[in-house]
């Protein structure tokens, strides 16, 4: 996994609410048996009408935008558990994405691949939209070690959590798989007292 | 204090826990398909490990498998590569797989209470949100993602945080044509599809024990809709009746030693959850949603609200889904035509939802401009409904049963809906474009769709029941 530190970025506003993985990457574009190449179908059938043409003001085409940082309405990746969306997402260059609380499987999907959710008040998720609207370039600072967002011109902050397991697993690229696998003689010591280990088959 | 159903499952699973950090959970069973587990086979290949339990591992081809001639090659190249990496993934880890033509084949949510592989107590992961299905049951079961399909192949366990706990309670008696699925639309009408993010979600009352047992798997399957990681139901006599001789339940006194543990598996009377929420059986009406998340329902026969009602204030998605659905705020439903039924997946592909469909259609005649798909859950759901004459049923009525599989529920195969048509579906998402690009979907349960079918646009079914 990448290393994720500290990004300094404008950022593309999506304002809806509810924003699931079904619009994130369409279940037509999950064939694949690979991990590559999902960026190119995010945001599909928002992006592109039938004909294929590129639909011009979706923020993610509309060339006022652009960043490596996603701001977007709540409840953000609620629906299917793909992890193709979060792919999709980290694929197309964002690397953070913005919201006032993510869907609880989409969360853990994008923690696993390097890309931070970062979960903002409802109150700082307005200000930020407003912000944007008014200065579309405008920067914005997340600042992982400090668990903080900063809007640097504005001298306007907010302090995000994060468990520090997974923080730490950002921080260090550390994937939290190779802790597991730690992990495996604990695992045959709780199965000698565990109910339903016996062969099924 | 007393405990939770969830806490006493939840605890028996802990392999150990880390300070300051997550706790490693032991899984107890685990469903693959072919869609969410190629990438994370490729993750074992990569590291040169093997399956830690592949026996612990059941997996079947579902979500991107046709409907119809499934003994013929899929003609889609990347589907038919799709199901064939499972294939030989599972044989190149001795991993059980009920594949295309074999007669355990199904949605996996179906197959795994079917087949008596669920049971109660358990922890079981899948990596497909539905996988609340099995909560059913009592155990905790909840969809997971790729990375997390690997990391149970490689040690049978995931990091977790423990959720917090909802119980939902639903008291009193479903009045004559409501059902379960207008029961879970229901309470998702209420709190939102984000209303149960983070917790852990009980259901009880009256209504709940009052549901078989695959009225109970309905209303599990769609707590996701609602955000909640998943919901589960205490295990009592309907449960027991149902695992009795099941392929891979326990017989004799195996049986009698499961259920003396299974007994123990309820809440405490002086357990408290993080939240509870109490609603009536009485006030829900057949359900019917008129946007694009699951949130956005009503009873079939009000009128469909306008965004100064919409949950939590979210008034621009609102009015984006009522225009996306070309569905008028402040007019009804009822009488609305519709081109499309789709009745199956993973919430209603049931035999008991066959069977309310059969009750609907016999002797009536589905209306011409209707195209419907009827899929069964699995392949032993369609041999019952044939063995019990529902195919037949479907015939004289103008439809035809169709193959197992997830089908025009998420549209991977060719069960697509065309762009801007309604299809009335017994399925549990109604996102923009999930029946195919461009279809609007309106959720309802296989009494609703059914009679939609029958007459051509959507109706009440208590009018005839």
């Amino acid at each position: 996994m990448k290393i994720f530190d500290k990004l300094i970025s404008s950022v593309v506003p999506l304002v809806d609410e509810n924003i699931d993985t079904d619009q994130i990457i369409p279940a037509r574009f999950l064939k694949a048996t690979t991990r590559e190449g999902f960026g190119e179908n995010l945001f599909r059938d928002w992006r592109f009408d039938d004909q294929g043409e590129m639909i011009k003001d979706f923020p993610l085409n509309n060339k006022k935008y652009a960043g490596k940082i996603l701001l977007a309405g709540k409840n953000f990746g609620c629906g299917s558990s793909r992890e193709h969306a979060a792919w999709a997402i980290f694929d197309y260059g964002f690397r953070v994405v913005v919201s006032s609380y993510f869907a609880d499987i989409f969360k853990n999907n994008a923690l696993n691949n390097g890309l931070l959710p970062v979960q903002v008040s409802e109150t700082f998720l307005e200000t930020l939209f407003r912000n944007i609207e008014d200065n579309p370039r405008m920067e914005v600072e997340v600042n992982l070690k400090a668990q903080l967002i900063i809007l640097p011109g504005m001298a306007l902050s907010e302090p995000f959590e994060i468990n520090p397991f997974k923080k730490h697993c950002l921080l260090t690229g550390k994937d939290e798989f190779e802790f597991l696998l730690d992990h495996l003689e604990s695992i045959q010591e709780y199965e000698k007292r565990s109910f339903y280990t016996l062969e099924t088959f | 204090m007393g405990k939770t159903l969830f806490d006493k499952v939840w605890n028996q699973h802990v392999v150990r826990e880390i300070n300051d950090g997550p706790l490693v959970l032991y899984i107890d069973r685990h469903f693959i398909h072919e869609v969410t587990s190629p990438q994370a086979f490729t993750g074992l290949k990569e590291k040169g490990l093997q399956v830690f339990r592949p026996k612990q591992t059941i997996a079947t081809a579902d979500h991107n498998v046709p409907t119809y001639d499934q003994h013929l090659p899929i003609k889609n190249a990347l589907s038919r590569k799709q199901v064939s990496t499972l294939t030989e993934n599972c044989k190149t880890y001795g991993i059980e797989l009920y594949g295309l033509g074999h007669p355990f084949q199904g949605i996996v949510h179906v197959i795994g209470p079917e087949l008596g592989i669920t049971q109660p107590g358990m922890t079981i992961v899948c990596g497909d949100s539905h996988t609340s299905t099995h909560g059913a049951f009592g155990t905790i079961a909840f969809g997971i993602g790729t990375s997390e399909v690997l990391h149970v192949l490689a040690t049978q366990t995931l990091l977790q945080y423990k959720p917090k706990t909802m119980q939902i309670n639903v008291e009193g008696v479903l009045q004559n044509g409501v059902s379960a699925k207008d029961l879970i639309l229901y309470i998702i009408s209420k709190i939102g599809m984000g209303g149960a993010t983070g917790y852990f979600v009980e259901y009880s009352g009256q209504a709940i024990r009052n549901l078989s047992m695959e009225s109970r798997m309905t209303v599990c399957n769609m707590s996701i809709e609602m955000g909640a990681r998943g919901g589960m139901i205490a295990p009592d006599k309907v449960t027991f009746e149902y695992l009795k001789n099941r392929e891979f339940t326990p017989r004799g006194n195996a049986l009698e030693n499961m259920k003396s543990y299974w007994d123990s598996l309820k809440t405490d009377e002086d357990a408290v959850f993080h939240q509870e929420l109490t609603f009536h059986a009485d006030d829900i009406a057949p359900m019917i949603t008129f946007g694009t998340n699951p949130g956005m329902g009503m009873g079939v026969d009000e009128k469909v609200p306008s965004s100064e009602h919409a949950l939590n204030g979210e008034t621009y998605s609102f009015d984006k889904s009522l225009n996306y659905m070309n569905i008028d705020a402040g007019k009804p439903l009822l009488g609305k035509k519709v081109n499309y039924v789709f009745i199956g997946s993973c919430t209603n592909g049931r035999i008991e939802d066959l069977r309310q469909v059969a009750r609907v259609v016999k002797g009536r005649k589905k209306a011409p401009n209707i195209t419907a798909l009827i899929v069964p859950g699995s392949r032993q759901v369609e041999v019952m409904a044939r063995k019990e004459g529902i195919d037949k049923i479907l015939e004289e009525a103008g439809f035809e049963l169709r193959q197992s599989g997830c089908s025009a529920c998420l549209a991977m195969n060719e069960d697509k809906i065309p762009k801007g048509e309604y299809c009335v579906s017994t399925s549990n998402r109604n996102f923009e474009g999930r029946q195919g690009p461009g279809s609007r979907t309106l959720l309802a349960s296989p009494l609703t769709a059914a009679y939609t079918a029958i007459k051509g646009y959507i109706a009440d079914v208590r009018e005839i029941l």
